[in-house]
Formats: structure tokens, sequence, C-alpha cells
């Protein structure tokens, strides 16, 4: 009787010790929300960290990761759950926002699991595109295929 | 004397009843009928849209509520006093019969710009949808800068908002802020006119609290204000989907309640008529009898 009035008073201890501290230096919970216009995959969902393919550069994001915008660029997105399984997405451009609140928030034009993709199409398109290429002829036209090269070539990458 | 003359030009032509004859009720009746039946099918088809865009609606707010999270958390405002540009993007459709749908934007843009060119700024109206355009025509004709057709009869996606987007910033209208006025869906019967922020490259760059975001180059901005830009115009467009078809669907279903109304009561009106038609006739056929 006397363990088990011990083992009640020191469950509450432990309660507390699991909780999540207040920090002066800010919480160190990422609330990570990460969406195309047309689905949501994580919703201020809290994760380890995020790696992230931008123009300048790919980088990964820890909980009170300074805070920064950056574009995306076609490219692998991966995330590592809490539990310490890692989901890959490609996505083809978009943006991402750190704030001073360790909050994250992922935008991504289009963005889909990558078990989703077919990296046959993806070859196939990606000659199709580089073919266009030589037969391209002004500013814009040539802009919008080297786009079409630059997404197929990252998503065959993302795929081997 | 004077009242035999007033008595002589009393008009007495035929049959002198306010009721029309059963002919005219009739085809009154069957008219209304035939309303009914359209407008009962309007709120099938509105109802069908509505779940759609509904359904749509979901990872759009997620989507949406991102985009504009930069400007809440780092409190983005342009700085007061200077006389900045305004820019107010309206959010409608084409089509009416929608209840207060595209009044409602159009009276909340109006006002804005009573209290901004009060304060003596320059405002200029982009509006999404030609019903909008019709209403603020009249009085702020000059005030519009871009118009758009074609909204409405499918649901928005992202290269609609993105269409819009590319045009107004081709336009070189350089504003600081503005807002985006659009219907904000709340339940199948209620929705509110509400308004999410847009600012200019330079006013964001210049807000105080931008400098606690580090890494960040001209060029990154100018990609991620502009794709901001399309986020917030393309949930103004889906939130004002969803509105528009669920006031169109308690529209008309109010309208064909109405009508059936109408219906019960044409139809009580011509049973009596035929009852008192048929009356007369016996009369006539009795007193003729009775006659002879």
């Amino acid at each position: 009787m006397m363990a088990a009035r011990f083992l009640r008073r020191s469950l509450p201890v432990l309660r507390q010790a699991r909780c999540y501290a207040d920090a002066p230096s800010g919480s160190a919970q990422m609330s990570f929300t990460f969406a195309s216009p047309t689905q949501v995959y994580f919703k201020e969902a809290s994760v380890k960290q995020v790696d992230v393919p931008t123009l300048t550069g790919a980088f990964g994001i820890l909980p009170a990761h300074v805070p920064t915008l950056q574009v995306l660029r076609p490219g692998v997105v991966t995330v590592f759950n809490d539990d310490g399984s890692a989901t890959k997405f490609f996505v083809s451009s978009g943006s991402i926002t750190v704030n001073a609140d360790s909050s994250v928030q992922l935008l991504a034009e289009e963005a889909f699991p990558l078990d989703q993709l077919d990296v046959a199409a993806a070859k196939a398109n990606l000659e199709k595109a580089q073919s266009e290429m030589v037969s391209a002829s002004d500013e814009a036209a040539r802009a919008e295929v080297q786009i079409n090269i630059d997404a197929n070539e990252a998503i065959v990458k993302a795929l081997e | 004397m004077f009242s035999r003359s007033a008595l002589v030009f009393l008009p007495q032509c035929g049959q002198v009843r306010n009721m029309a004859t059963l002919k005219d009720i009739t085809i009154r009746l069957k008219s209304i009928k035939n309303i009914q039946k359209i407008t009962k099918s309007m709120k099938m088809v509105a109802a069908a849209k509505y779940a759609r865009a509904e359904r749509q609606l979901k990872p759009a707010r997620v989507y949406g509520n991102g985009a504009v999270a930069l400007y809440e958390k780092a409190e983005i405002k342009a700085p007061e006093g200077v006389a900045n540009k305004h820019l107010l993007i309206g959010v409608s459709s084409d089509r009416g019969l929608c209840g207060a749908v595209h009044s409602n934007v159009a009276k909340a843009i109006k006002a804005k710009i009573a209290t901004l060119t009060g304060e003596g700024k320059e405002v200029m109206v982009v509006n999404v949808g030609d019903k909008l355009r019709n209403i603020l025509q009249r009085t702020h004709g000059s005030y519009l800068l871009l118009s758009c057709k074609e909204v409405g009869r499918k649901p928005p996606t992202f290269t609609d908002a993105s269409i819009v987007a590319t045009e107004l910033l081709n336009m070189g209208y350089e504003f600081d802020q503005g807002a985006v006025i659009y219907n904000r869906f709340r339940s199948v019967i209620s929705y509110k006119t509400d308004e999410k922020p847009i600012f200019s490259i330079d006013t964001v760059a210049n807000s105080e609290n931008m400098g606690i975001y580090d890494d960040i180059d001209a060029d990154v901005l100018r990609n991620y204000q502009e794709f901001a830009l399309v986020n917030t115009i393309y949930f103004g467009l889906k939130e004002s989907t969803t509105s528009e078809q669920s006031a169109r669907m308690t529209a008309m279903d109010s309208a064909s309640k109405n009508a059936s109304e109408m219906i019960d009561k044409l139809t009580l009106t011509f049973n009596r008529t035929r009852q008192a038609v048929i009356t007369k006739e016996l009369i006539e056929i009795i007193s003729g009898a009775a006659a002879l």
C-alpha cells in the first residue's frame, strides 16, 4: 500500500519530467505544415527534421532553426518523423517559411509521394523535353523547356 | 341629376372581376410549375457543386492559412502615414441567382475605396468575376484596373489564380499593400465577407520584423512574394466558390418553396373559380328553364 502511494506520487513527477519544458530559448517543437493546393500532407505536425531542396541549395530544418524564407526547386523533400521513419515527397516548386516560433510552412505547387511517380514516364518526358530544347525559338519557350528538363531530371534522379 | 350622370359614366366592361378567368389562372399555374421545376433542379446542381467545393476547400484552407502565416507571425504592415498605393482584389463570379454574394463583396470594396480616398491614398481594384464588374462599373469605373471573366463555371484551380496574378503583375501597377476581398465560407447557411492582406516586395523587405529572417536576397524575396500572391488569390477563390454555391443552394431552395406556396394558393383559387363558373351556368340554366 505504501509502495502504491509512493508510485502514485512519483508518477505525476514522471509525467512532468516528460513534458516539454518551457525553455526560455523558445519551443523545442516544430509545428510543420506541408501542403499543396489540393492536398495536405502535414498540418501543424511535430516532426524531427525536414530536408528541403531550395534555389540556394538543399538544407535540413530542425526545431529552433533560424527564421528564413526560401523558394523551392524541383526535388525531393524528406520528412523525418518523431518516431524515426522518413517519408519522401517530390515537389515541383513552392516556398518554405521558418518563423521565429519554430513553425515551418512548406507550400508546394505540386507535391507527390515518391511512390506515386513513374520513372519510365519521367525518362520519356525528359527525352521529349531535351529534343524540344533544340527547336525552341524564343526566350519564353526556351525557359519553359528548361523548366521541363529540370523537373524531369530531378524526378529521374529522385527515383533512381 | 348629378348622381344619374355619374352612374352613366361608370365603366362596366364585361366581366369586371378582379380575379382572372379560368384560362388566365391555368396559364399562370403552368408557368409557375415550370419555374419550380427549374429552381428545384438548380438547387440539386448547386448542392452537388457545393459538396465538391467544400471537399476541395479543406486542403485549400490549410494551404491558404500557411501562405498568410508569415504576414501574421512577422506582423508585417505598410508604413503608416506615407501616401501608399493600395490594391483591392475582389473575388466573386460571373453567375447570378446566388443571393447577396456579389453585392456583399461590392459593398466592402466601395466602403474601402471611400475610406482610402478619404485619407488621400491611391486605390485600384481588380475584380475576378463579371458580376462584380457590372456592379462597380457604374459608380467606381475609374478604379477598375483589371477584370476577369469566365469565373464560376468550373471549380477554380491553382492555374487560374496564377493567371490572375501574372496579369496583375504585368499591368505594372506598383502597389504597396492591398487586400483580397472574398466571402469566407462559415457554414451551409452563412458566409462572411472577409479580407486577406497582400504586400509588395518593398513593404515586406522594409518591415521591421524582417530582420530576424536570415539569408534573404532580393531574388528569393521576389519569388516568394509572387508565390504568396498567387496563394492568397487561390485561397480567396476557393472560399468564394464554396460560399457562392451554398448561397445559390439556399436561394433556389427558398425560391422553390415560394413557388410551391404560390401553386397551392393558385390551385385553391382555380378550384373556387371553377366552382363559381359551374354554379353560374347552373343558375343561368335554371333561371332560363324557369322563364320558359
